[in-house]
């Protein structure tokens, strides 16, 4: 089962004896069309419309950066988060049988299900300085609510499905063999944890990084409730966008779109960029 | 390392995996563990590892009683049946994991475990594969890896769970042959388990045959299948037919005549006659033999196999003759077998 060495050039994979592949080509880029492409070069095209000169101008103006460091930082901050818990989540639900673990396991997706805005407000009213935990945390002057902090807050709690759905279903079918060949090489529990199972477990997490990530730095609804939005400290660039829409300043909501667009972009195909090499060399 | 499984026993939820189960393997011993699924081979093998432990009894590894240790410090080699390899690791990271992983000075030096992989490979025969990743070897090869791996670590003891199950006949053959001259290289002390019967008896100074969770016979190949000691050892290794028979007088009857076959310290009442399809003799006439209609004929490599209807219940029994044999032509043979055993029914 030796692999061919990677071909050199762009080649079509060989087809499958199944007929279609020009149907189902053409079906998906037309789709693909459609729905993403078309959309996105109006983006384009609109902030192009700007010319070079105004657009710089916009990208550079401090509140723009600021609310794009804001948006791609905490995302960042919450994504790291979530593949740390998200992680835990998937291990103790595929490892371990527990009264009440299918509750668990559908608990998870609700805040694919809630309205974003609701989390928001719910989240604002607990971590308010006046609700209940951020009652207990104001004594340790920690501020949550209308925080950065509090972004990140809303952020982790949006993201978690992503990273615990993908790599639940990975973990499931992680060899048992595989940790009892590890344990009869003396390797400890933790070894086996940390230099055995993660490292398999790595592409999957990628995988729930990036989704969570991506979704983060488009989260609206659920951040303006608990973010305070204050420009400069806690304003996202989602809503930047919002308010230049609703100062009729066009150019600027495309010009701020088309950045985080890029930007997004490039990030994700790094990460499918790692993703493709770590499945070369694992298969 | 000598291995002393004592009055072993095992269950799964109040299931009985083993019962009762003693078995003595000695130094440098390469030993099968022979039986049809759910015989409880497998669990001993785990047993003896430590990925289980006993409900009832012990495991002593030369004098020290292993079953108190973990599974970590029994330092044992393992080969499980798919490999088990660590599939984000190169051949060489693989085989020097175990290595890898050990703590403060008993941890050798990177260089050393590099050259303990390599040198291991050699003894595989895997020599300039280190760099490569498991999804890149065919299943032999992966096997070969595992057993490096299992060796690198120096083991009291190896064990190795269907080791070529998942692989094709030839392959197999050709690994078991292998597996062999590295055991006589390197004289560790080798369980493995398999339902390959043909395997057991080639490759094994000794077969350990198992039936139900017991151990039902312990000896070479040629113990094993001359002398079977029970009537699952006589069906389960090789060809055997059986007849339901009576002994009185010190004679064998089926049914109301005696078949010629003498008995006199067999026990009389109801019995099972047990002999080998190719271990008879054709005779003329039938005083004292058995006798029986020829209901099928079969030709099987290079022998033919006839099926007789044998007395009054029409039992069926198989018995082996040459190709060009012209009894195979007739309607009605008569033979006596050679050899043959009695088991009285319980």
């Amino acid at each position: 089962m030796t692999t061919a060495p990677a071909q050199a050039g762009w080649r079509f994979r060989q087809p499958s004896v199944i007929p279609g592949f020009g149907l189902t080509l053409g079906f998906s880029l037309a789709y693909l069309t459609l729905i993403i492409l078309i959309p996105l070069s109006g983006l384009i095209w609109r902030s192009a419309a700007l010319g070079w000169a105004d657009f710089w101008a916009l990208a550079t103006d401090r509140r723009t950066l600021t609310a794009l460091e804001i948006s791609f930082g905490t995302a960042f901050i919450a994504a790291a988060a979530n593949v740390a818990f998200g992680t835990l989540v998937a291990w103790v639900l595929v490892r371990y049988r527990f009264p009440g673990r299918r509750i668990v396991d559908a608990m998870v997706d609700l805040p694919f299900a809630l309205p974003t805005a609701v989390a928001g407000i719910a989240l604002t009213t607990l971590y308010a300085p006046t609700g209940w935990l951020g009652k207990l945390l104001m004594p340790l002057g920690i501020k949550v609510a209308y925080t950065p902090l509090g972004i990140v807050v809303a952020l982790v709690f949006i993201g978690l499905p992503f990273v615990v759905r993908t790599v639940q279903p990975i973990m499931e079918e992680i060899d048992k063999e595989v940790e009892e060949a590890a344990a009869t090489l003396g390797a400890s529990r933790f070894q086996i944890i940390t230099r055995v199972l993660l490292p398999g477990l790595a592409p999957a997490i990628v995988t729930g990084f990036s989704l969570a990530f991506a979704r983060g730095v488009g989260e609206y609804g659920s951040v303006i409730f608990i973010a305070g939005n204050l420009p400069y400290k806690s304003e996202i660039a989602p809503l930047l966008i919002v308010i230049r829409l609703e100062e009729y300043n066009y150019p600027a909501a495309t010009a701020i779109a088309a950045i985080m667009l890029g930007l997004s972009f490039a990030m994700l195909l790094v990460i499918n960029l790692v993703q493709t090499w770590s499945r070369k060399r694992y298969g | 390392m000598e291995v002393r499984v004592v009055n072993v026993r095992k269950e799964f939820e109040r299931f009985p995996a083993l019962h009762d189960v003693s078995l003595d393997i000695r130094s440098g011993e390469l030993i099968a563990l022979l039986g049809p699924s759910g015989s409880g081979k497998t669990t001993l093998l785990r047993l003896i590892a430590g990925l289980e432990r006993p409900t009832k009894g012990a495991v002593f590894f030369g004098d020290e009683d292993a079953s108190q240790k973990s599974i970590q410090e029994r330092n044992v080699g393992f080969v499980f049946q798919h490999y088990a390899l660590f599939r984000h690791m190169t051949v060489a990271d693989n085989i020097g994991f175990g290595l890898k992983v050990r703590h403060g000075a008993a941890r050798p030096p990177a260089q050393e475990i590099r050259r303990r992989a390599l040198e291991l490979l050699d003894l595989v025969q895997l020599s300039g594969l280190e760099k490569r990743y498991p999804a890149q070897l065919s299943g032999g090869q992966r096997q070969r890896v595992a057993l490096a791996r299992a060796m690198a670590i120096e083991p009291k003891v190896l064990l190795l769970d269907e080791p070529f199950g998942a692989l094709d006949a030839q392959v197999r053959r050709e690994l078991r042959r292998w597996l062999r001259e590295i055991h006589d290289r390197t004289g560790h002390t080798t369980v493995f388990v398999t339902h390959d019967q043909e395997e057991a008896l080639e490759l094994a100074d000794r077969v350990v045959v198992m039936s139900q969770g017991r151990i039902e016979q312990v000896g070479g190949a040629d113990e094993i299948y001359d002398t079977p000691n029970s009537p699952f050892v006589y069906s389960f290794i090789g060809e055997s037919s059986a007849l339901p028979v009576k002994v009185e007088n010190g004679e064998v009857w089926l049914a109301d005549r005696p078949i010629g076959l003498p008995a006199p310290h067999a026990p009389s009442g109801e019995a099972q006659l047990y002999f080998r399809p190719h271990d008879v003799e054709l005779v003329d006439g039938c005083s004292g033999c058995i006798a029986g209609t020829v209901a099928a004929s079969r030709r099987v490599a290079g022998t033919r196999r006839v099926e007789l209807e044998v007395g009054g219940e029409r039992q069926r029994v198989e018995i082996e003759l040459p190709v060009d044999h012209p009894a195979a032509q007739k309607s009605r043979v008569a033979f006596r077998p050679r050899r043959w055993k009695l088991f009285p029914t319980a």
